[in-house]
């Protein structure tokens, strides 16, 4: 596995960064009655400036529903969660919304990118949210791209690039607006180990330069290298937070504990 | 974003025509049946446009429309011409005859006898001829599709065009003989009679003996004369009913709505072209929608309102819909022009064309609704689900 990039802020400690993210006490449950799932029972987690937080945890065990909660794409039943100080739950839809499409980056399991639209259109979308005429908008996205190593594959629509293409493109997508939280739900999980670990890379070394937070959702214990510090979810709880894989798996951790 | 919306719906090429073809079908359906529906209600009153001299007809109070005549009494004429405001009343006959052709069989014509003196109704476009040729004996006018068609002669050669009439032929009307002094254009009928104009004294001869012959009296009002009033005023003091031309027409279109079957046979035509449009358009717009929920749910995931995304849907649906209606009705259109010269009764009107733009505004509508109501309901969160 390679190195971590040099500009990894995991030397700082908790104390003396921002909390980009607060959650206190955050359930949510689905259904009703005799057939309600609690799928988060009490959720306490900060994550911080400049810090990549990976959530892992076995299926079912309440990842994707809080980083939806996270995101604000999704409401808590009780608890506090707000992201730069903001509590999604005290804001009117549209100032959601809006805030959604200033402040937080999206990175999808399945790139999720419009297949209709080249992948500069793509990338130009969370601009034109923000109020980028057309023309600044693409030409930024071609900027954008440029650093992922696409700029030569602007005019190219999605299906004509590999998965670890579409993800940069992804991750383009998610970076262009300069967001100050991306969420990523399992970005390395439709690809292969080494594509997967150049993602990892570019997540670390493009998204982390702007001291902003990154919460990643993974199974990928591939990657688990990567992260500041590492949630485990168990059965709708954060049962640990660790610094590293080994901490939480031991020496000899392998894919089938992640 | 709107550009984003319209670039998402064309490069979704199958789905981009096939929404295309649903309001174009539904467009040119509704714009073609209802321009023959115009076309054939217009045949009605054809008659009424034709003779545009008249600004008041006068008529029994039974008359019902302009082929239904109950004839009145010569010296009703004389009171008409009494009331005040009245400028200038004259006769017209209208009748069925039967015209005899060489090859032994009948043909009915509409006869019209026209004011001896002032020839007032005359058909307005000669082709041949001159309407003041109707003073020579015997003469008649016919209209072109009577002379080049029902009253043409066959012709000695089997299979070859029947020959024109021309003037200074002769017909048998009624046992009368008729010479053809002129050939004019006019609206065809209803009945697709053709249509003989002589003078009203020659006309009460070649009809067949009724105690009553006068069927209209054509009325022009003084200058400065409201015509509605003398309308009243002539109704008041001859008893007879008094209608504007415009009038006329109404009076006749809506019998004809009213005891013909022409308006439910077209309507169902239209309803048929309207409900094909709105299914097509709306299954092929919902499916176009369900197709990109993902995407819309990014979208919204990523900072789009509703009220952008709702935006986005009906600026879709309006722009498949202009283009829809565009090519409907060129195709209609098309229709019309290449069928300028036979029997189909065609009359596209601009009120028509609001008409089927507006349902196809409708169907658009319908079609994004089923699609908007999707997307309002989508939670964003769907994203994150894979």
């Amino acid at each position: 596995m390679s190195t971590v990039p040099a500009q990894s802020p995991r030397t700082h400690s908790s104390s003396d960064r921002a909390t980009a993210v607060h959650c206190r006490g955050v359930t949510k449950n689905y259904g009703t009655g005799n057939s309600t799932v609690r799928a988060l029972r009490g959720i306490d987690l900060d994550v911080y400036e400049g810090e990549l937080l990976m959530l892992v945890g076995p299926s079912g065990c309440g990842k994707t529903t809080l980083i939806s909660v996270i995101a604000g794409v999704l409401d808590r039943d009780e608890g506090e969660c707000s992201v730069f100080g903001k509590d999604f739950s005290a804001l009117s839809s549209w100032e959601r919304t809006r805030f959604r499409g200033e402040t937080i980056g999206f990175v999808f399991q399945s790139f999720n990118l419009i297949p209709t639209l080249t992948i500069a259109e793509n990338v130009s979308v969370p601009l034109l949210l923000n109020g980028v005429d057309r023309k600044a908008a693409l030409q930024r996205a071609k900027e954008m791209l440029s650093v992922v190593g696409l700029g030569d594959r602007v005019n190219d629509t999605p299906n004509r690039l590999s998965g670890g293409q579409q993800q940069r493109v992804a991750i383009s997508r998610a970076l262009v607006h300069n967001p100050r939280l991306v969420v990523c739900d399992e970005p390395t999980s439709a690809l292969d180990h080494e594509t997967g670990h150049k993602v990892m890379e570019l997540l670390r070394g493009v998204a982390m330069s702007g001291n902003r937070a990154l919460v990643v959702v993974t199974h990928d214990n591939r990657i688990f290298d990567f992260a500041d510090r590492i949630a485990h979810m168990d059965d709708g709880q954060v049962d640990k937070i660790v610094g590293s894989a080994k901490e939480l798996y031991g020496p000899n951790m392998s894919a089938q504990q992640a | 974003m709107y550009w984003l919306a319209l670039k998402m719906l064309f490069n979704d090429k199958a789905k981009f025509f096939g929404i295309v073809m649903g309001v174009t079908l539904a467009s040119l359906v509704i714009t073609q049946q209802g321009s023959i529906f115009i076309g054939i209600l217009s045949r009605t009153f054809g008659v009424i446009t034709d003779m545009n001299y008249p600004e008041i007809w006068v008529m029994d109070p039974k008359v019902q429309f302009i082929d239904d005549t109950k004839p009145l009494q010569d010296t009703k004429l004389f009171e008409v011409r009494g009331v005040p405001g009245v400028a200038s009343a004259v006769p017209l006959y209208k009748g069925m005859i039967r015209a005899r052709m060489e090859n032994g069989l009948f043909q009915n014509c509409n006869l019209y006898g026209l004011d001896d003196a002032t020839l007032i109704g005359g058909p307005g476009e000669m082709v041949a001829g001159k309407l003041a040729d109707l003073r020579m004996a015997d003469s008649v006018i016919i209209d072109l599709e009577g002379a080049t068609d029902k009253l043409a002669r066959p012709n000695p050669v089997p299979g070859k065009p029947k020959i024109p009439i021309q003037i200074g032929d002769t017909l048998e009307l009624n046992d009368h003989r008729a010479v053809v002094v002129g050939i004019c254009k006019g609206s065809r009928t209803f009945q697709s009679q053709p249509n003989v104009f002589t003078t009203y004294s020659r006309a009460v001869t070649f009809a067949p003996r009724e105690r009553k012959l006068l069927s209209f009296i054509l009325v022009n009002a003084e200058p400065g004369m409201n015509l509605e009033t003398l309308c009243r005023r002539i109704t008041e003091k001859t008893g007879l009913s008094a209608y504007t031309a415009d009038q006329f027409k109404m009076m006749t279109v809506n019998y004809f709505l009213k005891y013909t079957g022409i308006p439910i046979n077209f309507g169902i035509a239209v309803s048929l072209g309207f409900l094909v449009g709105t299914l097509i358009t709306g299954f092929m717009f919902y499916s176009f929608t369900i197709d990109n929920l993902k995407f819309l749910g990014t979208l919204k995931a990523m900072g789009t309102s509703d009220a952008m995304l709702m935006r986005m849907i009906l600026l879709q649906a309006l722009a498949v819909g202009l283009l829809g209606f565009g090519i409907g009705v060129g195709a209609a259109t098309l229709f019309g022009v290449s069928m300028k010269n036979t029997q189909l009764a065609f009359w596209l009107t601009w009120q028509l064309l609001v008409v089927s733009m507006c349902a196809v505004v409708i169907i658009c509508m319908l079609a994004a609704m089923l699609s908007v109501r999707k997307v309002v309901a989508l939670e964003p969160a769907v994203v994150f689900k894979g």
